[in-house]
């Protein structure tokens, strides 16, 4: 029996390290260790309530957008109006959330996953005449190879005409997600961390030339979602076919919904979303969100057994570092006790499962060129044809939405701040469910809960002994080469982790920060 | 022949926008700094960087730990991050060593000692941002305080910012690799260099005219300075408001929204609430000399 640690996890968000016990080959046991805390929700305590905004962004640099908007459907919803956001401004969010989603997934295929499929090496021995090629060739025959080298060895099988076109979209990826970031600017100032969105709209204003400009780099990004990014899986895919039996992990998924298409209804749960609230589990049937069955489980987390079983809202959170049977200060988030996958998976097969014709066709489709059966979406390669659909399927609607906009009508709507309230605020980001929860006394922060789409995947096992989505992927596995593990990292890294966010969720009260320490 | 210069690129309590605000950069380009000669003769080559390498687990932390050896004083060492310190350190690590979780504390400072000189990349890094806003749950200090609790001196620029602008860390590394090292005039008090945070957002805000004027807006979407709404544009050195962001599409300010002081030292606690008015701020320039007028008239 053997053991294979990987710490650092690295081309993930944040400080991630892995421990899998290996027998005859196969991973009997995995435990995921996040390695840095920071407690933002103890220094959210007794701020003014809008400063969540700004402040939640900075949970994660690579998906500060989402955490920017369900701060402030949180605050909308805290605020009493939620239901009263003009169109301008809540498309206009749209579009700032859309850009930043469908850059982040063409971010995460090229940049934190390609490498693990492609061999940047083999470069060396390109002979054609594209530009971008030949300065990578020059680059691997000065023989300073970091950061593309060392790296696992072995395992790299696309052809050479593909692979050398997939190191060449390696670069234009570079481009094109600093042109889907620059579509986030337009409206949002800068990225990461924007500023144009707020309680009661957004702070910018629709004009002419900021939608012409805003849907001309849109149109940047589509063409290479459709023509470069969603090809790409599919070849990458073809050469690893295997991978569509790996790494399903839990099967069941969880999707709180996104891009409001109506801002009237005040209920987050029930709005009409264009990626669509609910769950679905391996046999595609969909059902309905009901937030009040999240509880998140601490058995096998630092902190106090009596904090068990809480509904976020609710969350108490007593730090025990060292507690027996714990080896994560992660909670274990779970809906009706059961555990649960979120991310692109679960938007696209929800959404699906709920009969949008559009997603109906993308998802069949791709099944049909993969010659794939529908449960191969519960895999590594599912995981990222999915994301590369959830991309596609946002990055298709932001020119028709931009044109909705009409200048010279409000985006923001002024409010009142109450003394006391409670708010909820919903969306999925790039990496899955994200919800926030305040708590505000005297117009002051009491209270503020982040349950984060990291924390339901990387979370540890549960007070029933279930694992977490990314351990259960993992178990089971079998391991090739266990000096060079890629099951392993493939398999983690098809989650998009993002430990930034996971590793920040704990309630500020009544804990003894003396006592709590993170491995 | 060309020069390579070893970066170590290590990531402590931030959040990673500032490696996403360095593939923002737009001339040169994330590909060219990566890739290509930066300059004639001179290429960065980026040893370590958790966000982006090949490598994982022990095989990245021994190209940072072989790098810290065979090129002892060659090296650049960034921090992105601030440095957690309480509970002697626990709060965050980077890898293991004889299978112990070695802190942020323990990477930063054996780097650090070895390096050329330390750059220490946004605002976590160089004054301790937002994992040290009160109460600081974690202990986190900037790089600086961490060095100097360890009695360490070394050639530190900082490059604030929440995150920093692509071309503030672009433009530094760029004039070391062009005329060396910055001298202690090209930087500020709070060793950021003069050339990208000389000056007040206020001085150059398109927006100072209203100001001056005593124009202001009273909610999101107005016209007029946006002053009352919670700028601290008063108070923040940066160029936002020539350089812009994202490639020059536009910056905060340009959005409609206000400069809540990111490059600051006081950033976030003396900067919050982010929407409520300053208090007490001696207005500069202009401003000052209009409300000083009015009050000698009234």
């Amino acid at each position: 029996m053997g053991k294979i640690v990987i710490d650092p996890v690295t081309r993930i968000e944040g400080h991630l390290k892995i421990e899998c016990v290996v027998e005859n080959g196969v991973v009997k046991d995995a435990r995921t260790t996040g390695n840095l805390f920071r407690g933002f929700e103890i220094i959210l305590r007794g701020r003014d309530p809008r400063d969540a905004q700004v402040i939640t962004q900075r949970i994660c640099g690579v998906c500060p957008q989402s955490h920017g908007i369900a701060a402030t459907l949180n605050l909308d919803s805290a605020f009493g109006i939620a239901d009263r956001i003009p169109d301008n401004g809540r498309i206009i969010r749209n579009l700032i959330q859309g850009a930043h989603i469908a850059q982040d997934h063409v971010l995460h295929f090229y940049h934190l996953t390609a490498l693990d499929y492609v061999n940047v090496a083999d470069v060396a021995k390109y002979e054609g005449n594209d530009s971008q090629l030949n300065s990578v060739k020059d680059f691997i025959q000065r023989g300073a190879l970091e950061p593309f080298l060392p790296r696992y060895e072995g395992d790299y099988r696309l052809p050479p005409e593909v692979n050398q076109q997939a190191v060449a979209h390696y670069v234009k990826a570079l481009e094109i997600r600093r042109i889907g970031h620059e579509a986030v600017a337009v409206f949002g100032g800068k990225i990461p961390h924007s500023v144009g969105v707020v309680p009661g709209g957004v702070t910018s204003v629709p004009t002419p030339d900021n939608i012409m400009a805003y849907i001309w780099k849109i149109k940047i990004l589509q063409d290479f979602i459709d023509n470069v990014y969603i090809p790409d899986v599919l070849a990458v895919a073809g050469a690893y076919m295997d991978y569509a039996e790996i790494g399903a992990g839990c099967r069941n998924l969880l999707a709180y919904g996104s891009f409001d298409l109506d801002g009237k209804s005040p209920d987050y749960t029930t709005r009409e979303r264009l990626f669509k609230q609910g769950t679905v589990s391996a046999d595609l049937k969909p059902g309905d969100l009901d937030t009040g069955k999240i509880t998140e489980y601490v058995k096998h987390s630092w902190y106090e057994d009596s904090t068990s079983g809480l509904h976020p809202s609710k969350g108490d959170t007593k730090p025990q570092y060292g507690k027996a049977g714990a080896y994560s200060w992660t909670k274990a988030p779970r809906y009706d006790g059961k555990v649960y996958e979120v991310g692109p998976l679960a938007r696209v097969a929800v959404t699906y499962a709920k009969g949008d014709t559009r997603m109906k066709e993308l998802v069949e489709n791709s099944l049909v060129a993969l010659k794939a059966p529908p449960a191969a979406l519960f895999s590594v390669l599912g995981r990222h044809l999915a994301r590369a659909l959830s991309a596609k399927f946002i990055a298709d609607q932001l020119e028709g939405w931009a044109l909705q906009l009409k200048p010279g009508e409000p985006a923001y709507v002024e409010y009142e701040m109450p003394e006391e309230a409670m708010g909820m605020g919903l969306t999925d980001a790039a990496r899955g469910a994200l919800g926030h929860w305040i708590e505000i006394k005297d117009r002051k922060i009491a209270n503020y809960q982040c349950v984060v789409p990291t924390t339901w995947n990387v979370g540890p096992m549960d007070d029933k002994g279930q694992h977490g989505p990314i351990e259960q992927a993992v178990i089971g596995t079998r391991i090739k080469d266990e000096k060079n593990p890629f099951e392993i990292v493939r398999i983690i890294r098809s989650f998009d982790p993002c430990l930034a966010c996971s590793i920040h969720v704990v309630t500020p009260k009544g804990r003894d920060l003396g006592k709590f320490r993170v491995a | 022949m060309v020069k390579e210069l070893p970066v170590i690129y290590l990531q402590t309590a931030g959040c990673s926008g500032c490696a996403v605000t360095m593939l923002n950069s737009a001339s040169p380009t994330i590909k060219n700094v990566l890739i290509d000669q930066i300059a004639p003769g001179v290429h960065i080559n980026l040893k370590f960087h958790p966000v982006v390498m090949a490598a994982a687990g022990e095989l990245a932390i021994e190209v940072m730990e072989n790098t810290a050896k065979q090129q002892k004083g060659e090296y650049v060492l960034v921090v992105d991050g601030a440095v957690p310190m309480a509970e002697d350190a626990v709060y965050g690590a980077v890898g293991e060593r004889n299978g112990k979780p070695v802190t942020m504390l323990q990477r930063v400072t054996e780097l650090a000692q070895d390096a050329l000189a330390v750059i220490a990349m946004g605002t976590c890094a160089s004054f301790g941002g937002i994992p040290a806003a009160p109460p600081n749950p974690t202990g986190a200090a900037s790089v600086q305080k961490a060095l100097d609790a360890k009695g360490i001196t070394k050639p530190l620029i900082n490059i604030p910012g929440c995150p920093p602008h692509p071309d503030w860390f672009v433009g530094t590394v760029a004039s070391i690799i062009l005329s060396g090292l910055p001298r202690a005039e090209d930087l500020d008090d709070f060793l950021r260099p003069k050339a990208f945070y000389g000056k007040l957002i206020h001085e150059n805000c398109p927006r100072r005219a209203y100001f001056d004027e005593g124009k202001f807006a009273k909610k999101f979407g107005d016209e007029g300075c946006l002053y009352e709404l919670g700028c601290k544009g008063p108070i923040t050195h940066a160029d936002c408001p020539i350089r812009h962001w994202n490639s020059g599409t536009n910056w905060v300010i340009g959005a409609g929204a206000p400069c809540n002081g990111c490059t600051q030292p006081e950033f976030p606690h003396e900067t919050s609430p982010f929407y409520e008015k300053l208090v007490d701020v001696d207005l500069p320039v202009v401003g000052a000399y209009w409300a000083n007028k009015e009050a000698n008239n009234g």
